[in-house]
C-alpha cells in the first residue's frame, strides 16, 4: 500500500466520523441558518408590502404595480380614519395627496411619480454598511473556521495518542500518511462547509433580490477568498496537528496550542481594527497569517491591483510549504512520546523515533 | 516451522538507562512463542522495536532473513500493552478500518471482520461503540483488530490480562488456530502457568537481557535438576541408604530425591526393581515458574 492510499483511508475515516458527529452537523445547520437570516433579515425589517387606502380608482393600478396592497375607500374621512388607526400605512386621496402619520411613505410616493432615469458614474461604490459588513463576515468566517477545525485536528491527534491506537496505526502505515490524511480530510470539510455557506449566501441574495451591485462586487472577492482560505487553512492545519501530537492528554491541548491560537486571533483583530487604514491593510494583505482575510477585503474595496492577490498567494504558498515541513517534523517527533507533554525542542531534535 | 523473525543483538537506551542489552531471540512460524519477564524487564520495548513503533539504537530485526520493511509490517498484527481503539467508533467499523490499513480490500475487510467477531463471540456487540463495551469485550475487540488481516506475525503484549477464564480459553483457541495455519505468534505474559500451557517456544528476559530462549521442551531439559520421583509397592525408606541419593520427600510408597552428579539413575532403578514392582520412576521436570526463578537470578 502506498502512502497515498493509506492517507486516503485515513482521510475517509476522519470524514465519515465528522459527518456523523452531531455537534459538527448541528454547527453547520446553525451557520446555514445564520447565513439565511443575514440575507432575509433586511427584507423582514423592511416589513411586508405596505397597505394603502385609496379614494377612487384612478391610482389603484399604479399602486398595485408597485407591489402595494390596495384598499379602496369611499372618501377622505374614511381614508384618514384607516391611517390614524394604523390599519394602513398610508392613503391616497384626490389631488393626489398622500396621507401618512409621520413618515413620508417612499414606496407610495415613487409609485405615483415618474422618476428620471439615473446613470451611475461610479457603479462600484457601495454603501457604508456593506463596507463594514463584508470584511467583518470574511474575518469571522476565516477565524471561526480555522480555530474550530484547528482545535478539532489537534484533539483528534491527541485522542489517537491518548488511546494508544496510534501504535497500531504507526505499525501499519507511515506516520506521513496519518498526517496527510488527517489534514486533507479537515481541509476538505472546512472548505466544503465554507463553500456551502458562500453558495447559500449568494443564491439567497439572488433569490431575495437584495444586494444588487453588492453581489457583483462580492463574486471576485469570494473567488479569491476561497483559494486564500484553503491555503491559509492548510498552513495552519499541519501546525494544529503538531500541537496535538505534543500533548499527551486532551487536557494538554489547550496549553500546547496557545501560541497557535494567538497566531489565529491576532490577524483577525488586526484586520478588524485597521481596515480603514489602507497602508496597514496593504502590509497585512501580504503577511501570510492575515493575508487570507486582508487580501480579499482589499479586493472587495477595490484597493488591490490585479497582480497583488497572485503575489500574496505565492507568499502564502511558500509559507505553507514551510509550516508543512515544521509541522510534520514536530508531529513525527512527538507522536509516540506518550509519557507526558513533549516540548517543542525535544520533538524538533528527534524527528523520527520511528524505525 | 522455520525461523521467520530474528531479533539480533538489539540495544536501546532511554536517556541514561539502558533498557535492552544485546537482545537476541527468534520466532518460528507455526509456533507460539512466549515472551516472559518481570515488569520493566524490556518486553514491551522489544515488541515496539519489532513493530517499528520504536527504533533500536543498534542491532537488527530481520523478517525471513532481511531487515523488516514497511511492506513486511503490513502483514504483522500488533496488540499493544496499553489498549487503544477509537472510543466512539463501533467495533465492526474499526476492525474493518484497521484491516484496510493493513492492505485488505473493503469487501475482504468486512467479510473477515464478521467471521472474526463471530469466532471471538463478539458478533452481537459489533454495532456498539467501543466505549460502551465491558473491559473484557474491549479486549476481544482489540484482539480482533490485531487478527483481522490474517497476519503472518502476531505480536501480542499481555493478551490475556483482563480476560475472564472463559475468554482466555476462547482467545487461546483462536491463537492456536492461527499458529496451526502457519502464523508466527509472539506474546508476552506474566501468567507463567498460562505461558507454560500455551507456548511452544520461550524467551525469558530480565533487566534487558535474554536469560534463556528456546523450545519449551529443550529449556525444561536444560534446567532439569537431577531430581526424580519414584513410586513402589512397599515402603520406599530404603532410598535413604542408597549411594548418591539425597531424599527430599518420603511418603510411604512414594518419594522424591536428588541424585549426585556421578550417581547412575539406572542403578537406583535396578535397586528398586530388586525390591519389588516399580510403578513410577521419572525425572522431575521443573515448572516454568521454577525455571524462570532460576534464570532471572
Amino acid at each position: 500500500m502506498t502512502t497515498f492510499e493509506a492517507a486516503k483511508l485515513v482521510a475517509g475515516r476522519e470524514i465519515r466520523v465528522k459527518l456523523r458527529d452531531k455537534a459538527f452537523l448541528l454547527g453547520t445547520v446553525l451557520l446555514l441558518f445564520f447565513t439565511a437570516l443575514g440575507v432575509v433579515l433586511p427584507i423582514l425589517l423592511e416589513g411586508g408590502p405596505g397597505k394603502v387606502a385609496v379614494v377612487g380608482a384612478t391610482h389603484v393600478a399604479a399602486l398595485e404595480k408597485a407591489g402595494l396592497e390596495v384598499e379602496v375607500v369611499a372618501d377622505r374621512a374614511a381614508a384618514e380614519r384607516l391611517v390614524r388607526d394604523e390599519e394602513v400605512d398610508a392613503a391616497v386621496v384626490d389631488g393626489p395627496v398622500v396621507l401618512s402619520l409621520e413618515e413620508s411613505p417612499q414606496d407610495v410616493v415613487s409609485a405615483l411619480s415618474t422618476s428620471p432615469p439615473v446613470e451611475f458614474l461610479d457603479p462600484d461604490a457601495l454603501d457604508e454598511a456593506a463596507r463594514f459588513l463584508v470584511p467583518f463576515v470574511l474575518s469571522v468566517l476565516f477565524f471561526f473556521t480555522t480555530l474550530t477545525f484547528g482545535v478539532q485536528i489537534a484533539q483528534s491527534v491527541t485522542e489517537e495518542k491518548q488511546t494508544r491506537i496510534v501504535e497500531i496505526l504507526v505499525s501499519s502505515v507511515p506516520v506521513r500518511a496519518l498526517l496527510i490524511g488527517k489534514v486533507a480530510a479537515m481541509t476538505l470539510l472546512a472548505f466544503g462547509q465554507l463553500a456551502l455557506l458562500a453558495t447559500a449566501g449568494v443564491i439567497g441574495m439572488r433569490i431575495a433580490d437584495v444586494g444588487g451591485p453588492l453581489i457583483d462586487a462580492l463574486l471576485p472577492t469570494i473567488g479569491w477568498f476561497l483559494p486564500f482560505f484553503v491555503v491559509g487553512f492548510l498552513m495552519l492545519a499541519t501546525l494544529w496537528a503538531a500541537v496535538g501530537a505534543l500533548a499527551a492528554r486532551l487536557e494538554d491541548v489547550n496549553g500546547t496550542s496557545a501560541p497557535l491560537q494567538f497566531l489565529v486571533m491576532t490577524p483577525f483583530f488586526l484586520v478588524l481594527a485597521l481596515q480603514g487604514n489602507s497602508a496597514a491593510m496593504t502590509v497585512l494583505s501580504y503577511i501570510p497569517f492575515s493575508a487570507p482575510i486582508a487580501m480579499p477585503v482589499r479586493i472587495f474595496s477595490g484597493e488591490a491591483a490585479a497582480w497583488e492577490p497572485y503575489l500574496a498567494l505565492a507568499i502564502l504558498l511558500a509559507t505553507t510549504a514551510g509550516t508543512l515541513m515544521v509541522g510534520a517534523r514536530i508531529y513525527q517527533g512527538s507522536l509516540l512520546r506518550t509519557s507526558g507533554r513533549t516540548s517543542f525542542a525535544a520533538a524538533w531534535r528527534n524527528p523520527a523515533p520511528v524505525g | 516451522m522455520t525461523t521467520v523473525l530474528n531479533v539480533e543483538a538489539v540495544n536501546r537506551t532511554f536517556g541514561e538507562r539502558q533498557v535492552l542489552k544485546d537482545v537476541s531471540f527468534t520466532v518460528d512460524s507455526g509456533r507460539l512463542t512466549g515472551f516472559v519477564g518481570a515488569n520493566g524487564a524490556g518486553k514491551t520495548t522489544t515488541m515496539r522495536i519489532i513493530l517499528g513503533v520504536l527504533a533500536a539504537d543498534s542491532g537488527a530485526v530481520t523478517w525471513r532473513g532481511r531487515p523488516v520493511t514497511r511492506q513486511d509490517r503490513q502483514a504483522f498484527g500488533y496488540m499493544p500493552e496499553e489498549r487503544g481503539l477509537y472510543p466512539k467508533m463501533t467495533v465492526t467499523e474499526q476492525v474493518v478500518y484497521l484491516g484496510r490499513l493493513h492492505g485488505l480490500s473493503a469487501a475482504d475487510a468486512r467479510r473477515r471482520t464478521t467471521a472474526l467477531l463471530e469466532r471471538l463471540e463478539l458478533a452481537e456487540r459489533g454495532g456498539d461503540p467501543v466505549e460502551k463495551l465491558s473491559l473484557g469485550n474491549q479486549q476481544r475487540a482489540q484482539i480482533a483488530a490485531a487478527l483481522v488481516h490474517d497476519p503472518e506475525l502476531l505480536v501480542l503484549d499481555e493478551p490475556f490480562s483482563g480476560l475472564d477464564p472463559l475468554a482466555v480459553e476462547n482467545v487461546l483457541t483462536v491463537l492456536r488456530e492461527r499458529a496451526r495455519s502457519g502464523a508466527a505468534v509472539l506474546f508476552s505474559s506474566h501468567q507463567l502457568e498460562l505461558v507454560e500451557r500455551l507456548c511452544d517456544d520461550l524467551a525469558i528476559i530480565a533487566d534487558g537481557t535474554i536469560r534463556a530462549a528456546g523450545s519449551r521442551t529443550w529449556l525444561r531439559e536444560q534446567y532439569t535438576l537431577p531430581r526424580y520421583t519414584i513410586e513402589v509397592d512397599s515402603d520406599a525408606g530404603w532410598l535413604r541408604d542408597e549411594p548418591g541419593v539425597t531424599l527430599l520427600e518420603l511418603d510411604g510408597r512414594r518419594a522424591v530425591f536428588d541424585l549426585d552428579a556421578e550417581a547412575d539413575d539406572q542403578a537406583v532403578l535396578r535397586s528398586a526393581l530388586s525390591r519389588g514392582p516399580v510403578r513410577t520412576f521419572a525425572p522431575v521436570r521443573p515448572s516454568l515458574a521454577e525455571i524462570f526463578r532460576e534464570v532471572i537470578q
